[in-house]
């Protein structure tokens, strides 16, 4: 049986309330769906336009689609973990075991982090960087469905323990030895987690090194480095940093698991391992992680204020200067993570320093979205609700962070309520809402209709008042002394009233999501009020708004020559129409390959967290052989003949 | 007419497909160097933990890995004059380099299986100590990339016979023979900081 089975018994079923919950929930929700594509006929559709589809416009509406599902996922955690903390004082222990308070915020984490953030932002990457620098693809259109099926698997992992194993990870999203362990976390908990992060990882690799290729070969003829919009100069720099970090997390993954399988001693506490060089190695990637999820929003920023502006972006030198600067520090200030290590004066004083110095770039983006709307001519359109929003809480946030870096403060507030509120409002209030800004703002482009605007309006300021109330009671527990991951505290610490007004918080924020749903279901109703026929329907500056809404499969009919920034705007103004010479297209064909091979790594992933060694095997050698078939597939391309094209663009432009 | 347009518009895509793989092929090494940085990085922290176990001066024998060493120039000075065949389009000679590569680098694997199935007989084995952990880590991430080397090399011999020097295949074995100098670099390292310096 073990041989068939390796460690994985009838006991690993489902039979808890959360796991059997969880399990049903995932089963019905599988069910559900199939029935209604069967009930629609629509399979084929699903298979043929969408699952092998190498077009990164379709592969882009994936990645946000998913990110959407998880984020319900890890804001039903956050949930729970709120609604633990509110109401476990004194003799009253909540409804949570310890035990299962831990997974649920490792999971949380884990999720917002690596599936729901990094998805939106793969997504919006996708969507945007090809057309907005005149390409048609992104370089490498097979490794950008392998990467998108690496983080489906990925996503899959961290929901499998549901099923399988009933134990996630008790650790900590970032699984810090000697607690994540053999030793300490015998269970598959631990292992879950590592082949969910290796395998979404890889993932995140292999896109980044697209992206970059994607950005410095195929940009439209003219658009030099400094034309470039600036989304695309910080999506380069948080590129950058994706392959300069991701290679360090997969070798500590690699180590961390070599060390629970092989019962090797990297990290152990004894037999001469050293688990604060895991501390060190992780958060060498985890500190620029931050970075690559704050950098895409801020060139999602620098687009939305200046179209709502209606004016050329201020500064435009100093902002990609910015961008580039807080990439080069990132990489030096991961120790600020542990300054209570005991590192000494000297390294603790360094990375002190450097951590201060981060605020100086991110103060330059600040000051030129500023002054690019002094004297404009202000819109106030939903993307600018959620742009000042943003303005708002980042500067405040960043603000509590740089109190942090002073190690003195940070011995103080280090692992307290107030680095959690501190990273909260940096990735929500930062990151999240240049996503919802993006996704308002490019919504029409991909899908012909721009999203309803008073709903939108609602969404935003329920969002904007619950994440005060739920953050700002955290950020004065922290200073109350309020450790983070806390499931009991004694009533007399006199805590209850501000955890509950933040329980409240996560309410509101839950009515503001709620709006957001009801603001697509609102928009798909009433799509024919909103229709854009243009493709420009906010007078855009950058190329992406020279193609119909949504753009043809090969984007471009002629690939733009560029002048100057903000190429659309000024082709706008010249009001030359040159007539154009159509010519033929070349285009990858569809391809399931990439998800063969992610289902292959799945097979080996699974095989190693339940130790079935003819599965790993089995999955490795699938994988090897998918990767090989493909490499040597000579019939990868397609050509839209010139006629066809000029078609096609007759079609978009009688409507 | 129409025929010789659509082989135009692919052959422009071919060519301008392979300057970009080149790129994208860098990018890529340079992500995997930084990963064999990190395991770098343990060993340095880990060579003196060696918790009552051997250390390095007892356990490496330098003649042994200085042939691996020579074994491995060798294999890259074969695969570079494998890739000046490749230019002048002579495929006979390629294989005929590449097919000594591939036995150099098969031998190199041999012999650093050798040295670990003999460390490990010993009782040396990576369970033993901190400091061997990451000396077979290190070391061992290393030979897995010759091994996915070797089956690459396979791979591409097989494809050249049958199908040629395109323009696809020869992108395909540059790409190769750069992985393949690569790893000789690394090797360099790991003969220095891992051997060298462990005996010295």
């Amino acid at each position: 049986m073990s041989l068939l089975f390796g460690r994985l018994t009838l006991a690993d079923l489902p039979h808890e309330w959360f796991t059997v919950g969880g399990t049903a929930t995932i089963l019905l929700g599988l069910l559900g769906i199939a029935a209604l594509l069967t009930y629609y006929k629509r399979w084929k559709w699903l298979w043929q336009e969408w699952f092998t589809s190498t077009d990164p416009k379709k592969i882009g509406i994936m990645y946000i689609l998913f990110a959407a599902v998880m984020l319900f996922r890890g804001a039903l955690d956050a949930a729970m973990i709120w609604a633990q903390q509110a109401m476990s004082v004194g003799s009253n222990h909540g409804y949570l075991t310890p035990a299962h308070f831990q997974q649920i915020f490792t999971a949380h984490g884990d999720i917002m982090v690596f599936f729901v953030t990094m998805g939106f932002l793969s997504g919006l990457l996708n969507l945007l960087i090809p057309l907005q620098i005149g390409a048609r693809d992104l370089a490498y259109p097979f490794l950008n469905t392998l990467a998108f099926w690496l983080y489906v698997a990925g996503a899959i992992f961290i929901n499998l323990f549901f099923v399988f194993g009933g134990n996630f990870a008790a650790t900590g999203w970032l699984s810090l030895p000697p607690l994540s362990g053999l030793a300490y976390s015998p269970g598959v908990g631990v292992d879950y987690w590592i082949w969910s992060l290796q395998i979404s990882g890889v993932g995140s690799l292999i896109a980044g090194i697209n992206f970059i290729v994607t950005i410095l070969k195929m940009r439209a003829p003219g658009m030099t480095l400094m034309k470039m919009p600036l989304f695309v100069w910080t999506s380069l720099c948080s590129m950058i940093m994706v392959v300069s970090i991701f290679p360090i997390l997969a070798a500590t993954l690699g180590m961390l698991w070599l060390d629970r399988y092989f019962g090797l001693h990297f990290f152990t506490s004894d037999f001469g391992g050293n688990p604060m060089m895991y501390i060190n190695l992780i958060w060498m990637w985890g500190h620029p992680e931050v970075y690559v999820l704050i950098l895409p929003s801020f060139g999602i920023y620098s687009e939305v204020v200046a179209t709502f502006s209606q004016k050329k972006l201020f500064g435009y030198k100093s902002l990609v200067g910015g961008a580039l600067g807080i990439t080069a520090l990132s990489f030096l200030v991961w120790a600020h993570h542990f300054f209570t290590m005991g590192a000494g004066a000297n390294v603790n004083a360094f990375f002190g320093i450097m951590t201060g110095f981060i605020a100086l770039p991110t103060g330059v983006q600040i000051f030129n979205w500023i002054s690019t709307m002094y004297k404009g001519r202000i819109i106030y359109s939903q993307p600018m609700h959620w742009f000042f929003g943003f303005l708002a809480t980042f500067t405040f946030g960043g603000m509590a962070g740089l109190l942090m870096s002073s190690p003195a403060a940070d011995y103080a507030l280090h692992n307290t309520l107030f680095l959690v509120a501190h990273f909260h409002t940096m990735i929500i209030g930062g990151a999240l809402f240049g996503i919802f800004a993006g996704i308002v703002y490019w919504f029409p482009k991909f899908t012909g209709f721009k999203l309803d605007e008073r709903w939108g309006r609602r969404a935003f300021w329920f969002w904007l008042v619950g994440f005060f109330l739920s953050f700002a009671p955290l950020y004065m527990l922290g200073f109350l002394g309020a450790t983070r991951r806390l499931d009991h505290y004694d009533a007399s610490m006199g805590w209850q009233g501000l955890f509950i007004v933040s329980a409240v918080g996560i309410t509101v924020i839950g009515v503001g999501a709620l709006c957001q749903v009801i603001q697509i279901i609102v928009s798909v109703k009433n799509r024919k009020q909103n229709l854009d026929l243009t493709g420009d329907p906010w007078n855009g500056r950058t190329l992406e708004w020279a193609t119909s809404s949504p753009p043809p499969v090969y984007n471009f009919a002629v690939i733009p020559t560029v002048q100057t920034r903000d190429a659309f705007w000024e082709q706008k103004q010249s009001k030359t129409i040159t007539k154009p010479v159509y010519e033929d297209i070349v285009l990858p064909r569809n391809t399931a390959m990439g998800m063969y091979v992610s289902a292959f790594v799945f097979l080996a992933g699974f095989g190693l967290v339940w130790h079935i060694t003819w599965l790993i095997f089995f999955g490795l050698i699938g994988t090897v052989v998918c990767i090989v078939m493909r490499a040597l597939d000579q019939n990868t391309e397609y050509i839209i003949p010139a006629v066809e094209v000029e078609r096609m663009e007759q079609v978009w432009k009688k409507n | 007419m129409e025929k010789e347009l659509e082989n135009l518009a692919l052959k422009n895509f071919e060519i301008e497909k392979a300057e970009k793989d080149h790129f994208g092929f860098w990018v890529y090494l340079m992500t995997d160097l930084l990963s064999f940085a990190a395991v770098f990085a343990a060993f340095a922290v880990l060579r003196n933990n060696t918790f009552g176990g051997p250390s390095g001066r007892e356990l490496f024998s330098l003649p042994f890995v200085l042939i691996e060493t020579f074994i491995l120039l060798t294999s890259s000075f074969t695969c570079g004059l494998a890739m000046l065949a490749a230019q002048d389009g002579d495929k006979k000679k390629v294989i005929t380099w590449f097919s000594t590569t591939f036995i150099l680098g098969a031998s190199f694997l041999v012999m650093e299986f050798t040295e670990f199935h003999k460390l490990i007989v010993e009782g040396n084995g990576p369970q033993r100590s901190g400091f061997l952990t990451s000396f077979f880590a290190l070391v061992g991430l290393h030979g897995l990339h010759i091994f996915i080397g070797l089956l690459w090399m396979f791979i591409a011999m097989v494809m050249t016979q049958k199908r040629g020097l395109t323009i696809k295949s020869k992108s395909n074995l540059t790409r190769l023979s750069l992985f393949w100098h690569f790893l000789d670099i690394v090797w360099i390292f790991i003969f220095t900081i891992v051997y060298l310096m462990g005996v010295m």
